[in-house]
């Protein structure tokens, strides 16, 4: 075997076979070293996800506390998985490892949205969602949605907070996006983001009334209660935003879920 | 340190700058430089890169056919570069989140390959890796002159502490958000390289044509 390795060495650098040579040996050593690394390092990288998100719950939920574990504060959280057809709760999902990103890109458990349906630009949605429950006993303290749609440059992924009415925001923000750092970007502000709290994304009607507006929110504005400010040079994600917010509140995203939860009065 | 590879090491940095005189690396110098922490993670992905890159091409340089040696020279920093990314996502979670595409852009990075072709192809393992290293952070240099200048005026913060208080948050100062686009990073890179040339007026290039002074016949009024 190496004498036979040291042979093919000998050859001239261009001739046929050294060059099959190299070229297999390189690949060889090139992808047990990515795949190596990519075994290896999988559980920090999963694990460092998954805490991710969860910092990310508790930060829109305003459940952040100092000096204390996101694992021990996300314990108030109780996730779920709901049917969006119905609105109504699944059973026999585990709502802890349930992948809805996943889910979206599989064609048994996606469901195709139509141009005129797709108003965040997202294509595709699971037919069943994650929800979180911040809980406290059986009253429920506030409902967070997974939301995302499409901004300017890339798909924006984040939680909208509700309160138990259903209707008025406890929180909002994004985990992932690729917006311009500076203008787009300013969606992580946090600045403009408690703009946010306390608005109202349900009409008497339940028609969804939120919008982002050019400008800033005075007293005077009409309607100021559904009203948040724009973001300077950035209308397209802001305008990105108020679609996610339109898409995931309508019919096709949690309306149906959510007027359950009405409904029922804030008990789960 | 022997002076061939401390000229290996330094060289890069100003004198032989693979931004400012070898003009390489421009996109990712535009991309990274908003703000200075993620510059600064681009630069030392970079610098592993470049390095490692140099050094394993360097190693087995007598035995690359000269038919596949781009593709031999591309597989090499494509792995690195994957094991960089995986790293990154391992251990600094947040700011590869930031930096995830960039980082897979270091693969099509001029400064790597252009430093394999032509240094490592022909030089000893160490001083490839010098090579590397040396460029690598010259390309960091620059990297993180651009970003303290688009930080600093266009977002008014520096490593994500806030410097000049923005009107926005109730301050007194008004961002120039042009800075945060691509375009201002090419601004910056000319006035650096203006800087460095007007330092050092050896780096100045001869010009392609020269133009003539024309053989003015006033007495004569012929043409």
């Amino acid at each position: 075997m190496m004498g036979k390795i040291k042979e093919i060495l000998a050859l001239p650098n261009d001739s046929k076979q050294k060059t099959l040579f190299v070229a297999v040996a390189l690949c060889l050593v090139c992808s047990i070293l990515v795949s190596g690394a990519a075994v290896v390092l999988k559980p920090l990288q999963d694990a460092n996800k998954a805490f991710d998100k969860k910092k990310n719950i508790l930060q829109i939920a305003g459940l952040m506390e100092e000096g204390k574990s996101v694992d021990e504060l996300f314990k108030q959280i109780e996730p779920r998985v709901i049917d969006m057809a119905t609105g109504e709760y699944v059973e026999g999902i585990d709502p802890v490892t349930y992948d809805q990103r996943k889910a979206a890109n599989d064609p048994k458990q996606n469901i195709v949205l139509t141009a005129e349906q797709d108003i965040a630009g997202i294509k595709r949605r699971a037919k069943y969602t994650s929800v979180y429950l911040v809980k406290n006993g059986d009253q429920v303290k506030s409902i967070i949605l997974p939301i995302h749609g499409y901004g300017l440059w890339s798909t924006l992924y984040g939680f909208l907070a509700l309160e138990p009415d259903a209707r008025t925001v406890v929180g909002l923000g994004f985990y992932a996006h690729a917006e311009t750092p500076g203008l787009g970007g300013e969606v992580d502000n946090p600045q403009w983001r408690g703009k946010w709290v306390g608005k109202q994304v349900y009409g008497p009607d339940n028609d969804v009334i939120i919008r982002v507006i050019k400008g800033a929110v005075g007293p005077d504005t009409p309607d100021a209660y559904a009203k948040v400010d724009g973001l300077s040079g950035a209308t397209l994600t802001a305008r990105g935003v108020e679609n996610m917010l339109h898409y995931w509140l309508s019919e096709q995203g949690f309306s149906k879920y959510l007027s359950n939860i009405r409904s029922k009065g804030g008990q789960s | 340190m022997n002076p061939e590879a401390k000229k290996s090491l330094l060289a890069p940095l100003v004198d032989q700058n693979p931004i400012t005189l070898q003009i390489l690396g421009i996109c990712s110098a535009l991309a990274v430089t908003t703000s200075v922490k993620t510059a600064l993670l681009m630069s030392v992905a970079l610098t592993l890169v470049t390095a490692f890159s140099g050094a394993s091409i360097s190693a087995i340089r007598h035995h690359i056919p000269g038919s596949i040696r781009i593709i031999v020279q591309m597989t090499i920093i494509a792995s690195l570069v994957i094991v960089v990314d995986q790293l990154l996502k391992a251990f600094a979670y947040d700011t590869s989140k930031q930096l995830s595409v960039f980082v897979g852009l270091i693969i099509t990075n001029c400064i790597v390959m252009g430093r394999a072709e032509a240094y490592a192809m022909k030089n000893s393992v160490g001083m490839s890796f010098l090579d590397g290293v040396g460029n690598g952070l010259g390309y960091s240099l620059i990297l993180v002159m651009v970003a303290v200048v688009r930080e600093l005026f266009g977002a008014g913060s520096l490593m994500g502490y806030q410097i000049l208080p923005l009107t926005t948050d109730g301050g007194w100062y008004q961002s120039n958000g042009m800075l945060l686009l691509p375009p201002s990073a090419f601004f910056i890179i000319g006035f650096i390289i203006w800087g460095f040339r007007a330092w050092k007026p050896e780096q100045n290039e001869e010009p392609d044509f020269k133009i003539h002074e024309s053989h003015s016949h006033t007495a004569s009024g012929s043409h």
